[in-house]
């Protein structure tokens, strides 16, 4: 699926050069050693704002759940209607989730539960863009 | 004047804070609403600014106050339901030219200021206090009812509007280019629409309770027919259709286990309510409908989507909240108005309620009872958004008219009308009010 480009911006521009290395990194506060996802400009559990870096993650998770989008916002995804929507818990920290359209995984019929692994696939400007495919057996 | 938005001191966030300070001591009285429509016509007569002045006439003429005496306005000045502006359109210029306008041009049409409503509304001559309560008419309502309470204001007007323009429900801007910037493509990349998240929820939740979509079909069944009782709402001015469970069943797929029906229809609609003190209320016209607490959650989930764990713990600790500062228990609700747009979700608000004792898990199970508005447990008996199109408005003004007993043929029958409860939006983050026919 022909994903938006992406045009990574001072917040986001290590999660999008990782990508570009095929690494998956996520934001992690060094005071608090807690993971957080999508990323921000403060600690969110932090009173006095964490000072953020970036972690590599394992790039392994598990299928939380699912929705099949019919009717998409999104005019570049309309064309591949309906197609699965997953969310994606990390194994690092299940409470951090992904986005995955599950590329390969016929349209609701997504085995919630399963172990997934990222890929990553390039978007309308060549931007990496993290995925998630069903680890066979 | 410049109207600040209200401050976080003046929501009840927190549970442990005791019965409200000025439980009983504010009270809603008079309720106006502007006719609906699908979207704006292009008219000044219609636009969102003069809808909302018809609405607040409506409101201020339905309590029998004069003008003169209303010395405070509370606003929502988002009004889009999803639509804006299209940068480098032409501006309106034979609507903007029909209003006393502010420095922006689309005040009245794409957004509402406090200062376009009193430059457009003479009468009121004696406005000293103005606040903005972002979001809907259930933040404003919280905002009032603390603001009349602290003595900031006592005779109020607060105010809801939506505008809805030409256009399908969200797509134009980012989302019709072919690049995000990062930020908000590490969210919106993959295309959920609006009713995604709360679509997921409920997946979870029948996986987990064994339960099914089609058990919705009873709740949206009597929300529709409770809204076509609703003559200021839009499917009872413009399509009096009920909605029957095979039609509902039937609908095309938004993003599955969400329907078209579970997603609520945008429309042009304004609400308004005049607030003031309980004593000054009893010079009104209307019976006063009294104010046991207002209630809020500002959670956020862990990460991009809540978890029904996170649903459910934050709904349970909202009904603490709500029960709390009203000093009251669910034994105490003759019936709920809580959110429903996106209908999927209202269960998770009854559950956290504990209304009618039931528990996590049960409440697709109670649907299946009778839920009418003339038996002994009616849900929704405004009908909600899913009965009367998108507001967040519908659930406050049926309060107020039920514990008033002029809810018309929408009038509960099947109990005794003397507490009720509304709010929303989400199961998490939203407020809450407790209106009471009594202010005991």
């Amino acid at each position: 699926m022909a994903k938006q480009g992406v045009e990574p911006d001072e917040l986001t521009q290590p999660f999008w050069d990782a990508a570009n290395e095929k690494r998956l990194v996520i934001q992690n506060c060094v005071d608090c050693d807690r993971l957080q996802h999508p990323p921000s400009n403060t600690c969110r559990d932090c009173d006095d704002g964490g000072q953020l870096a970036w972690k590599q993650v394992s790039g392994r998770g598990t299928i939380y759940n699912y929705g099949v989008v019919h009717d998409c916002p999104v005019r570049l995804l309309q064309e591949d209607q309906p197609f699965n929507l997953a969310v994606i818990m990390l194994d690092d920290d299940p409470g951090i989730q992904m986005y995955s359209h599950l590329p390969g995984v016929p349209v609701d019929d997504v085995p919630v539960g399963a172990a997934v692994e990222v890929i990553f696939e390039p978007s309308a400007n060549g931007q990496l863009v993290p995925e998630w495919r069903v680890i066979d057996g | 004047m410049t109207t600040p938005t209200a401050p976080d001191a003046m929501y009840r966030n927190d549970e442990g804070l005791g019965i409200w300070e000025h439980r009983g001591k504010v009270a809603a009285v008079g309720v106006g609403h502007a006719p609906t429509s699908r979207r704006w016509d292009g008219r000044p007569e219609t636009c969102v600014g003069a809808i909302t002045i018809d609405a607040l006439r409506k409101a201020i003429d339905d309590a029998g106050v004069a003008p003169d005496q209303i010395d405070g306005l509370v606003v929502v000045p988002v009004t889009t339901t999803g639509a804006f502006w299209e940068q480098g359109k032409p501006l309106p210029m034979d609507v903007i030219q029909s209003f006393n306008q502010t420095d922006d041009p689309l005040d009245g049409i794409a957004k509402l200021s406090a200062e376009w409503l009193l430059a457009n509304m003479p009468e009121l001559t004696n406005v000293n206090f103005t606040m903005y309560g972002p979001g809907c008419m259930s933040n404003a309502l919280n905002v009032t009812a603390q603001a009349v309470g602290d003595g900031l204001t006592h005779t109020c007007l607060v105010v809801k509007s939506w505008h809805n323009f030409e256009g399908r429900y969200y797509q134009g801007g980012a989302n019709a280019g072919n690049a995000l910037p990062g930020t908000p493509a590490v969210t919106q990349l993959w295309g959920g629409p609006a009713s995604y998240s709360t679509a997921l929820q409920f997946a979870e939740y029948c996986r987990k309770y064994g339960k099914t979509h089609e058990m919705m079909a009873p709740f949206m069944e009597n929300s529709r027919r409770n809204g076509l009782r609703f003559p200021e709402g839009y499917w009872a001015q413009h399509r009096p259709e009920e909605l029957i469970p095979e039609d509902y069943l039937a609908s095309r797929w938004i993003a599955k286990p969400a329907n078209l029906f579970d997603n609520d229809i945008p429309i042009m609609m304004s609400g308004a309510y005049l607030f003031s003190t309980a004593e000054r209320a009893q010079d009104m016209k209307q019976n006063p409908v009294y104010i046991l607490n207002h209630a809020s959650s500002n959670t956020r989930p862990r990460s991009l989507v809540p978890t029904l764990d996170e649903v459910e713990a934050d709904t349970a600790r909202t009904g603490r909240k709500i029960y709390e500062g009203a000093g009251i228990t669910a034994d105490d609700l003759s019936f709920e108005n809580m959110y429903d747009g996106f209908s999927l979700f209202h269960q998770f608000h009854l559950e956290g309620l504990g209304y009618r004792g039931i528990k996590f898990g049960e409440a697709l199970d109670f649907y299946q009872t009778d839920i009418s508005i003339e038996g002994p447990n009616p849900v929704s008996p405004s009908g909600g958004n899913v009965g009367s199109g998108r507001s967040r408005v519908w659930m406050h003004t049926d309060c107020i008219q039920q514990l008033q007993g002029r809810a018309g043929a929408r009038q509960v029958t099947g109990v005794k009308p003397e507490v009720g409860v509304s709010g929303g939006p989400m199961p998490l983050g939203g407020n809450y009010t407790v209106w009471s026919a009594s202010p005991d």
